[in-house]
């Protein structure tokens, strides 16, 4: 290690203010900074400081993603592999190494891409505004090819980072400063400016697909029952056929669980999620407050829907809402980033409540948008603040009322 | 006496060394200095010049705004230099100590049970005792044409490695009562003491007459003044009380027992790096080089006068004792690179000491509860934009939010400042948050910037 200090140093001068290389210095003081904690230490106040940093938290993150990641790249070979044979039955776990292989043949390109072009615009930004990276699109930059269609164009990945980046994140001022989640803004970005190639059923299976078969989502099978021609995989459920028993027949609660379903990258399995959502909680990077509350947000729009019935999609049992579609990751990674959820304690619960609730409520009534929990989590970000209006002025009128009370 | 109050937030940093219980006399210093900045806000305007003689307790500088607030010698001696700084900015008065002290006045005892508030305040003015009583809000000298609500001493300081006050108040009860019968005629309230729960308190302390005692237990800053005012007499806009440390009082105390200015401090020199931690006897603003000489474990250290969490960083040749403080801390200088997988941000990270889960500090807790830590003054990191939320909170026992009301700081919003509480704080109260937090912003200054701004518009 003492070598690469040495390397560290001869190339510092360069780097530095009047040094050759000045332009550069930030792309330099972030590669030094992530191999080498540096030498700061502390001018004013508290001499001491706690070990924990923005690195630290934001590697706890990328940690905490990487089961959805790893499943996410053997559920995209699965899936691959059925579009490839035409047959929807094919056994989840066999052909392990040549699924894990096929997955990644799709997946790695993904996120490259997304690293690749995120981090350059970060520099960019960096380098015009003279700081290095702030950690913030580390995670960012993971979880953007998590929530992409497998199918997906690498341009449309690389619009879509620039778009989050730059409209989503620099222009307000960098890491911390944002309104609405990054990778979501990618998402939504999407979304709206290519709707055909972001949602139906074309596209959440890689590679070429066989002659008639589709690759419907649970959610957008769901989203028929709302209409006159209900489809469940491809194939219509005939009159006199209950709706919800073919739903339960193509998609089991422990497929959906295990997430061996057909859907966005690293969204689908409910497990990888809660694994990531143990480690978030366990370490206390993510508001455990969050994540319950959006669940029980989620599980009360269930029921709510239930009671009032009406449809074979409002009678879906509640839990099922919670493993299909991306409503765990959302609940885990989505929701709980600090920067755009509620930051007071109590705003925290209503925050995750609200957004569980919306989620639910955007899917079942409105068949447009298939996955609410995206459109939910954003307007909940917007929300935010609001939110965290009204629990500061709770604090505020408690003093106040200290003090009429004291003149009174 | 009232309920104990408990607090749960807090955090305890368990630092390696601790002081040993045992007195050492030192001989007088050869040079002391005065450091206008020990008074934050004051303007000193000087009464002598380089090159003349000053007599223990006579005036050395007064504040060019609050003229009856003087500062005056602790010895006897000449004063060889003004340090300033830029604008020519008073930093030090160094004065040179005679070898026997010379006080100006030897009145002998003061009684007080016949004065009035207005003479008491008078005497301390002009003997410049009054340096030792601070007020909330805004945490400066306390403004003299103010009554207070209250009167606050905290009877045990929770920092990491502070000085045991009990050990340093140990036999001095007739002091510490002389100056709490001094304080009480200043206030129409009660002078209240707050002690530890967990521990009892020293019959000089326990044995005190006409105080209110209030019982705190938790964790730091369970022993800061300002969580105990914010507990038992929260401040509203317009109020003010004051606040003084237990030895201070004491001293206080001392001159109207004795007549004669005598700044003689019980100080305990502390931290990972020194190699005999014990208490020390010496005058206010001795110069400490005599304290550290063969007393360090290594010479890349930083000295601290205070606690590591509030202290002023001082030389280790060429450093003075702080006005306000009971303790010296030494800890090593943090100026190295580390290796972000051994020593760095990816690290085990058993070294550090951490309020977040991010590190095993809480593991360690739990199997070795006694483990202390050496900690260096390394960032451990960058400055950051607010990311992370909820962790002020847990190490801030104030029914305030901290991370909005230091954002309100940051903005220059008097508005919100008022309306989040700002009246409460003092920095200090803040010490535990920029401890903890993973921006690394130098909150306690932040703060600080935002109380010049509110006295300076409000008060």
């Amino acid at each position: 290690m003492k070598f690469l200090e040495n390397v560290l140093h001869k190339w510092e001068p360069k780097f530095s203010k009047g040094g050759k290389l000045e332009k550069w210095n930030p792309l330099f003081e972030t590669l030094a900074t992530f191999a080498f904690s540096p030498k700061l230490v502390t001018q004013k106040g508290s001499h001491i400081r706690d070990g924990v940093d923005l690195k630290r938290t934001m590697m706890t993150v990328i940690f905490a993603l990487v089961p959805c990641l790893i499943f996410g790249i053997y559920n995209t070979g699965h899936w691959e592999m059925v579009a490839a044979s035409g047959n929807r039955d094919l056994v989840f776990w066999a052909d392990m190494g040549t699924k894990f292989l096929m997955g990644l043949k799709v997946v790695l390109p993904i996120l490259l891409v997304s690293y690749g072009v995120g981090l350059g615009v970060e520099f960019m930004f960096g380098m015009f505004r003279g700081h290095s990276l702030h950690e913030g699109f580390l995670v960012s930059g993971m979880l953007i090819p998590l929530i992409m269609p497998a199918d997906i164009d690498l341009w449309m990945v690389a619009v879509a980072t620039v778009f989050a980046v730059v409209i989503g994140k620099e222009i307000f001022g960098g890491t911390g400063m944002n309104i609405v989640n990054i990778a979501l803004t990618a998402r939504a970005f999407l979304f709206f400016a290519y709707p055909t190639y972001m949602s139906g059923d074309k596209v959440w299976m890689a590679g070429k697909e066989a002659d008639g078969f589709t690759g419907s989502t649970a959610l957008g099978d769901l989203a028929t029952f709302t209409s006159n021609k209900a489809v469940v995989a491809g194939e219509e459920v005939m009159n006199g056929v209950e709706h919800l028993t073919a739903f339960s027949n193509n998609y089991s609660v422990w497929d959906s669980f295990m997430g061996s379903i057909p859907g966005s990258i690293g969204e689908t399995s409910a497990l990888a999620c809660l694994i990531g959502a143990f480690i978030l909680i366990w370490t206390g990077v993510g508001s455990w407050k969050i994540i319950t509350s959006f669940i029980v947000g989620g599980l009360a729009g269930g029921l709510l829907m239930n009671l009032i019935g009406g449809n074979a999609y409002m009678d879906l049992p509640p839990y099922y809402h919670l493993i299909i579609g991306g409503f765990a990751f959302g609940a885990v990674f989505m929701a709980t980033d600090p920067v755009t959820a509620s930051q007071t304690s109590s705003g925290k619960w209503i925050y995750g409540f609200v957004g569980g609730l919306f989620a639910i409520l955007i899917r079942v009534f409105n068949p447009a948008y298939p996955e609410g929990v995206m459109l939910s989590i954003l307007f909940m970000n917007v929300m935010a603040p609001i939110i965290d209006h009204y629990v500061i002025q709770s604090n505020v009128k408690r003093r106040q009322k200290r003090l009429k009370l004291k003149t009174a | 006496m009232s309920k104990t109050v408990k607090l749960k937030k807090g955090l305890d940093i368990k630092l390696a060394g601790s002081a040993e219980k045992i007195v050492i006399d030192m001989p007088l210093p050869k040079t002391v200095a005065l450091k206008p900045a020990d008074f934050h806000g004051m303007m000193p305007k000087m009464v002598i010049k380089e090159g003349e003689r000053v007599l223990a307790g006579a005036a050395v500088f007064y504040d060019k705004y609050r003229e009856s607030i003087k500062c005056v010698s602790p010895v006897s001696g000449t004063v060889r230099s003004i340090i300033r700084g830029d604008k020519r900015k008073i930093l030090e008065v160094l004065i040179d100590v005679d070898s026997q002290i010379e006080y100006a006045e030897n009145f002998g005892p003061i009684d007080v049970a016949g004065m009035d508030g207005a003479q008491v305040k008078e005497i301390l003015l002009e003997k410049g005792l009054w340096l030792y009583i601070k007020q909330r809000p805004i945490d400066v000298v306390a403004d003299p044409a103010q009554t207070p609500k209250a009167i606050f001493i905290s009877g045990f300081d929770s920092a990491p490695l502070a000085a045991d006050l009990d050990f340093i108040l140990h036999g001095r009860g007739a002091d510490f009562q002389a100056g709490v019968d001094v304080l009480k005629k200043l206030t129409s309230g009660n002078v209240n003491i707050s002690i530890n729960s967990d521990a009892p308190a020293d019959a000089a302390i326990a044995n005190c007459k006409n105080v209110v005692f209030h019982k705190i237990s938790g964790p730091h800053p369970a022993g800061n003044v300002g969580t105990q005012i914010h507990h038992i007499s929260p401040i509203n806009k317009g109020e003010f009380i004051f606040t003084v440390n237990a030895q201070d009082v004491a001293l206080i105390g001392r001159y109207f027992n004795t007549g004669k200015y005598d700044a003689t401090r019980l100080v305990a020199l502390t931290g990972s790096e020194i190699k005999n931690p014990k208490y020390y006897r010496l005058l206010s603003g001795s110069n400490i080089h005599d304290l550290l000489t063969n007393n360090l474990k290594q010479e890349h250290v930083r000295v601290i006068s205070g606690n590591v969490l509030t202290g002023d960083k001082i030389d280790k040749v060429n450093g003075y004792l702080g006005f306000y403080h009971n303790q010296i801390t030494v800890i090593p200088e943090g100026d190295q690179y580390k290796f972000f997988l051994t020593k760095g941000w990816l690290g085990p990270g058993f070294d550090k000491f951490s309020n977040s889960r991010l590190f095993p500090t809480f593991l360690v807790n739990a199997f070795a509860p006694n483990k202390k830590y050496v900690l260096d003054t390394n960032l451990n990191g960058e400055e950051r934009a607010f990311v992370v939320t909820g962790e002020l909170e847990k190490v801030f026992p104030f029914d305030i939010l901290p991370m909005q009301l230091v954002k309100a700081a940051i903005t220059d919003d008097i508005d919100a400042m008022e309306s989040l509480g700002i009246y409460e704080v003092a920095p200090e109260d803040f010490a535990l948050c920029e401890y903890v937090c993973t921006t690394k912003i130098n909150i306690q200054d932040k703060i600080r910037r935002g109380l010049d701004l509110i006295q300076q518009e409000c008060m």
